[in-house]
């Protein structure tokens, strides 16, 4: 039987925001006589200097070896009442956080009674689990100074660079022959009109004269080991070669694929159909013909691989937005523009869009390519284009929405589709990195506004196209946001990580392999225990999301905060009758 | 003021990062969902025990709702497939001990259905009230 406790619960007001609708000092009468509670009492902001200071004087005068904040969502306070209780002198996770305000007082502004029962179960739940919480220490492991950049495009350069200047050693790995990406063959780039491959010629420049950045070119990630701060990995070096890292980080800037069109999507396959990267060559290689004769008309066909809907003929859409390909396809109408100034030659463009997306200052982008002449006509899903070829010419159907609907027939010497970006094949990669992937099928980062280069998988950050459609300017942004996130962790020199986490009890477990195959992580092994095999956590591995707990015959497996005593509990506690 | 009958006691698993801030979205809206609706947060939905389920319901809840991470899980691809797969089990351990899988639902809530959640709330609470009225 565990000693008596002694928890302290704090009751917020938030001003009105939890009182107005909850009697907080009916609560706290409500549950001064549970189990283990020494103090109870309601502060008007539990989360003021003043508050804090007090509850700290009260730990430490009470000798209270729990605490229970029934205040705001935890999501808003949970850390700072944790570093509080750490300032007192308490465990950090012998503090359990009740959420009294968005899930009580402000979903129940009608019905104060209920309310206030409510907030009674939901604090005398928040005892419950604190009585049965022990003291746990976050786990602290080093970290080495050197980091992988696997992907040697812009963004995997920019973030190299910037890893390097950090004093970092930097691991740069490009599955192709020659860094770059796609920037190589992307000709002029929008806005500013820079040319892609000076653009990545300067960058590689750059990492070739640096003396801490070692790039590895024609090679890939074939097996990797370790935890956050301390990962092995192999990388093969063309055909047979093998180098052997040990890196504390990894930032993944793989980058994307250009969709590619199906046979007869938009004419694809007809004569003269090409994609928007082929377009941008011949525009780099400064010429505007085809088959000898002067190109005169062009069509443009935007959203092609992008906001796809499913169909017996699209099985599996690309249902997003690729976000970068209007501003590409109209910075090539401008780009048109200049080469047939230059060449002397006059070419009518045609822009069959669904909506141009040119956000922020790209907007214009678009505004230079009207004044210049381009012509853009909206259509809609329900009336594609459709591109035929008769006679030698191809042709252009569209129904243009803005015109009142009318029909019309471009005659065009090429059709350019402005196609979106796909998420790259990386199956090897995949396999060895597990990071999660999102309905779309790019890497899925842990929150899209406030963690937006993390994955789960502590130690690895995402960057770039990898994660999603991007302007390249957003793209570097994003490796630079994986460079702060990979510096920050690498040189501190070690990182705490979260304790709560799968625990085995061994007398229970009998080794029968269920939670090994629930953990895609890899945190679970074998070991030896006394004269029985039993599982073993690998703590640095573990990421606490209980995928192991109800797979396991015995009851033998729990995630601490979480265990299964602290949630009957809970629910007893819960369920308790509360009398006002 | 408290209504006349008590409305059937619905226990939600959420999850932390994913349903749970959904249902905080519903406060913070002041959405109005019955006081009897009483939430457990757990990191995933893939980790919910049947055990609990049936414990809960055998104690005195008279419904338990899974706010299951869905599609969005942070954690494992296949947390759908997991949890449906807990939720049978769950159902089967139900009818062994007499309690009705009608009490047990589960629902993908991601981290803005706030809607979403009010309208499963009352939902249940609806098909709760007209188990007890044909018990």
């Amino acid at each position: 039987m565990a000693l008596k406790r002694r928890i302290g619960v704090f009751v917020c007001h938030c001003g009105g925001n939890i009182s107005d609708h909850v009697d907080v000092q009916q609560v706290v009468d409500g549950v001064t006589g549970e189990p283990g509670v020494a103090v109870a009492r309601t502060h008007m902001f539990t989360c003021s200097d003043s508050s804090q200071q007090e509850m700290i004087d009260q730990i430490v005068e009470e000798k209270l070896d729990g605490l229970v904040v029934a205040s705001c969502s935890p999501k808003l306070h949970m850390f700072t009442f944790r570093g509080m209780a750490e300032r007192a002198g308490l465990n950090p996770y012998q503090y359990v956080h009740v959420n009294l305000r968005e899930q009580c007082s402000w979903a129940h502004t009608d019905d104060k009674r209920g309310a206030t029962e409510k907030g009674i179960h939901l604090v005398r739940a928040g005892i419950a689990k604190c009585a049965l919480t022990r003291p746990l220490t976050a786990l602290r492991v080093e970290t080495q100074p050197r980091a992988l950049v696997i992907g040697a495009g812009i963004g995997g350069m920019r973030a190299a660079l910037a890893l390097g200047d950090m004093g970092l050693t930097v691991y740069l790995v490009e599955r192709e022959e020659a860094a770059g990406g796609w920037a190589r063959q992307a000709g002029r780039m929008g806005p500013e009109d820079q040319n892609g491959p000076d653009v990545a010629a300067g960058l590689l420049e750059r990492i070739v004269q640096h003396d801490t950045i070692m790039l590895y070119t024609n090679a890939e990630l074939t097996e990797k080991s370790g935890s956050i701060g301390d990962f092995n990995v192999k990388v093969r070096v063309g055909p047979t070669d093998v180098v052997d890292l040990n890196v504390g980080a990894i930032v993944v800037a793989t980058g994307f694929d250009t969709y590619q069109p199906a046979e007869g999507e938009y004419g694809w396959g007809l004569d003269g159909v090409i994609d928007l990267a082929q377009f941008r060559q011949m525009l780099a290689e400064g010429r505007l013909e085809r088959d000898g004769k002067p190109l005169r008309d062009i069509a443009f066909v935007y959203c092609v691989g992008s906001r796809q809907s499913k169909s017996e003929s699209c099985p599996e859409p690309n249902t997003y937005c690729s976000r970068y390909c209007c501003t590409a396809g109209t910075f090539a109408a401008t780009t048109l523009h200049a080469l047939e100034t230059e060449l002397d030659q006059t070419v009518n463009q045609y822009h069959l869009y669904r909506d141009i997306r040119t956000y922020g200052h790209l907007e214009m982008v678009y505004e230079q390519a009207r004044r210049e002449g381009a012509i853009f006509l909206r259509w809609e899903p329900e009336q594609p284009p459709v591109v035929t070829q008769a006679d030698g010419r191809l042709q252009v159907k569209a129904v243009d929405t803005l015109a009142g609907g009318d029909a019309l027939e471009i005659g065009a010497d090429l059709v350019v589709l402005v196609t979106g970006m796909r998420p790259r094949e990386n199956d090897q990669l995949n396999s060895l990195l597990k990071i999660p992937e999102s309905k779309d099928g790019f890497y899925n980062e842990i929150h899209i506004k406030l963690r937006p280069v993390e994955t789960v998988i502590d130690g690895v950050f995402i960057a770039g196209t990898s994660q999603g459609p991007k302007t390249l300017a957003e793209s570097v942004a994003s490796s630079l946001a994986a460079v702060a996130k990979t510096g920050g962790l690498l040189m501190k020199g070690y990182v705490d990580l979260e304790p709560l986490i799968a625990r085995v009890d061994t007398d229970k477990c009998t080794w029968c392999d269920e939670c090994l195959k629930a953990c895609p992580y890899g945190a679970i092994e074998k070991t030896v225990c006394g004269d029985k095999e039993v599982a073993l956590v690998i703590a640095s591995v573990c990421k606490g999301e209980g995928g192991c707990v109800p797979v396991c015959p015995h009851d033998a497996i729990d995630i601490e905060g979480f265990r299964d005593d602290q949630i009957r509990a809970m629910i007893d506690a819960s369920l308790k009758e509360a009398t006002l | 003021m408290k209504s006349k009958e008590p409305d059937p006691k619905i226990l939600v698993f959420s999850s932390n990062a994913i349903s749970d801030p959904g249902i905080d979205l519903a406060g913070s809206a002041h959405m109005h969902y019955s006081t009897a609706v009483q939430v457990i947060p757990l990191p995933c939905s893939s980790g919910v025990k049947p055990a609990w389920i049936a414990h809960a319901l055998a104690s005195g809840f008279d419904g338990v709702f899974i706010a299951a991470c869905g599609g969005d899980c942070a954690y494992l691809q296949d947390c759908t497939e997991r949890t449906s797969a807990l939720i049978k089990q769950a159902q089967a351990l139900l009818k062994e001990q007499d309690i009705s899988p009608k009490r047990l639902k589960m629902s993908g809530l991601c981290s803005v259905c706030a809607d979403n959640f009010v309208a499963h709330m009352g939902k249940f609470q609806g098909e709760l009230k007209k188990l007890e009225s044909n018990d």
